[in-house]
């Protein structure tokens, strides 16, 4: 049986700990990682991590620790490039990874906007957001992202808000073939059934559901 | 709107003894894969008038696809409509509206009864959807279903089988189907989506992937227990915009894999005995392992 003393020392070790962790992810952010080239991310995705819309670098402020980690580990063998990101990714040890990874998610991030189902889309990148475009296999792009766009899970990142340039440039990079990490292919073979009219209109569609950032 | 619901409460009160509206679940007759030639085309949404026909529409469509959120008192999972059926009902070989409204008022020889179309969405209302008493027939959300499905079926012909109704049924393999493969097919491609324990995954309060198996999910009657129907849809349709990427093996075995799981009970429950109920309901309805012993387990007891 353990004694009400160790229980307490065991807990503030423990919390002792994570706030190191959250310090060190927090100091990544800012200042960088240990090695060369571990740049901050601060420089490019903003002081408060909600991103640079008119030059396209993307929110990273609450997003899912796990999607955050993945992308990184994928900037660093390949599976996703970008001519910035996979020097600083492979310049971040794996414990800075997952140091800034957590401190991103617990970042303040914008509230989704609220969206319901029922809504009937009344322009083609609406219809093609909310309903898809079966006779291509293409399915709505809320029913993995969530409505409105708000992302779900570890796998789904949010649309929502993110800057048109930065969405429109995934979906080429997936039609180019330079980006490939998704699971099974799940947007690789969507975005490549896109046409640049669709890809240009529905990433305006995403990035003007533009959320409140919750304090 | 309170005291329609106030109603449900009092039609919901004796529910010991739900009425069961279709009580044959079992497959009309299951469709043949067609090639998927030049399916069947609805209607779009833009052609639709501005009146109170119109209207009707819009509330069917928001019924099939916010089921959940519109129809809270005849929901008792989270599941929508158009889990099941792709495309808001419009989808060839994912059971589309037009596909099944012309194909009703239906008899079966078995029962020798006639099933109407009302009829059918109840049964989905109180097997798939987990609702217990399903909406009256005249009900506003049967009639607004049905409104919604016959404008789908704009111009479809009668009382004919089109190509693309139902899900096309997938023969079952030589070999059968094998669970340990099913759950591997799972972890690979379904996983992701509907989550390690089929539990699927939420946004706030509300379903953006189905639960596939548990108590938000679709119950012992619903079609979609029997393997064979899963495999087809899933063999058609899943994962979601990669349909017909799986074989029919892996179809099968993974439709085997999740239709193992517990889900709430068949409402249908003969004197508390899943024996019963087995023998009466699901002994002669296609594949399924309801009231069968799995690894030691009796499948269908139900979960709450």
């Amino acid at each position: 049986m353990m004694s009400l003393e160790r229980m307490l020392m065991g807990s503030a070790l423990l919390l002792m700990l994570g706030n190191a962790h959250a310090l060190e992810g927090n100091k990544i952010f800012t200042a960088g990682g240990s090695q060369p080239g571990a740049m901050p991310c601060v420089a490019c995705h903003g002081a408060d991590g909600l991103g640079m819309a008119a030059a396209g670098f993307p929110r990273l402020a609450g997003l899912p620790a796990a999607y955050t980690r993945k992308q990184l580990e994928d900037f660093k063998r390949a599976s996703r490039s970008h001519p910035v990101m996979q020097p600083v990714a492979k310049a971040l040890t794996d414990a800075e990874i997952d140091a800034v990874s957590q401190a991103l998610a617990a970042m303040p991030a914008p509230a989704p906007t609220s969206a319901q189902r029922s809504e009937m889309p009344s322009n083609s990148a609406q219809k093609l957001a909310l309903q898809g475009a079966w006779e291509r296999q293409i399915p709505a792009c809320v029913s993995c992202h969530g409505p409105a766009g708000s992302g779900v899970g570890d796998a789904f990142p949010p649309l929502a808000g993110q800057p048109a340039a930065y969405l429109k440039a995934q979906l080429l990079a997936w039609q180019g073939g330079t980006r490939h990490n998704d699971p099974n292919d799940l947007m690789g073979h969507i975005a490549k059934s896109l046409t640049a009219d669709e890809v240009q209109s529905v990433a305006e569609y995403f990035a003007a559901l533009s959320p409140e950032v919750k304090p | 709107m309170k005291a329609f619901m106030l109603l449900g409460v009092l039609v919901v009160l004796p529910a010991h003894a739900a009425t069961i509206a279709m009580e044959d679940q079992s497959q009309l007759q299951p469709t043949t894969a067609h090639p998927p030639a030049a399916p069947f085309q609805p209607p779009q949404e833009s052609e639709l008038p501005d009146n109170a026909y119109g209207k009707l529409v819009r509330q069917g469509y928001a019924l099939f696809v916010d089921t959940q959120r519109l129809a809270p008192q005849f929901v008792g999972n989270g599941l929508n409509c158009s889990n099941c059926h792709l495309d808001q009902g419009r989808l060839a070989n994912s059971a589309p509206l037009w596909g099944a409204y012309p194909m009703y008022p239906a008899y079966r020889k078995k029962n020798d009864k006639v099933n109407t179309f009302a009829e059918r969405l109840q049964g989905c209302f109180q097997f798939s959807m987990n609702g217990g008493t399903p909406p009256a027939a005249d009900s506003p959300e049967i009639t607004a279903l049905s409104v919604y499905a016959y404008r789908l079926a704009s111009k479809a012909p009668l009382g004919v089988e089109l190509p693309g109704r139902g899900y096309p049924d997938v023969a079952q393999p030589a070999k059968g189907y094998d669970l340990a493969q099913g759950a591997q097919v799972y972890k690979g491609q379904c996983a992701v989506c509907h989550g390690a324990e089929g539990q699927g995954q939420k946004v706030g309060d509300s379903y953006v992937m189905p639960p596939l198996w548990g108590k938000d999910s679709y119950n012992w009657g619903a079609g979609m227990h029997r393997i064979n129907t899963a495999a087809s849809f899933i063999k058609h349709n899943m994962p979601l915009g990669k349909g017909g990427s799986l074989s029919d093996q892996q179809a099968w075995d993974v439709a085997a894999y999740v239709n193992s799981h517990e889900r709430p009970q068949d409402p249908r429950l003969i004197e508390g005995s899943v024996e019963k109920t087995r023998v009466k309901f699901h002994a002669n309805d296609g594949v399924n392992l309801y009231g069968q012993t799995v690894d030691g387990v009796l499948i269908g007891q139900g979960i709450r």
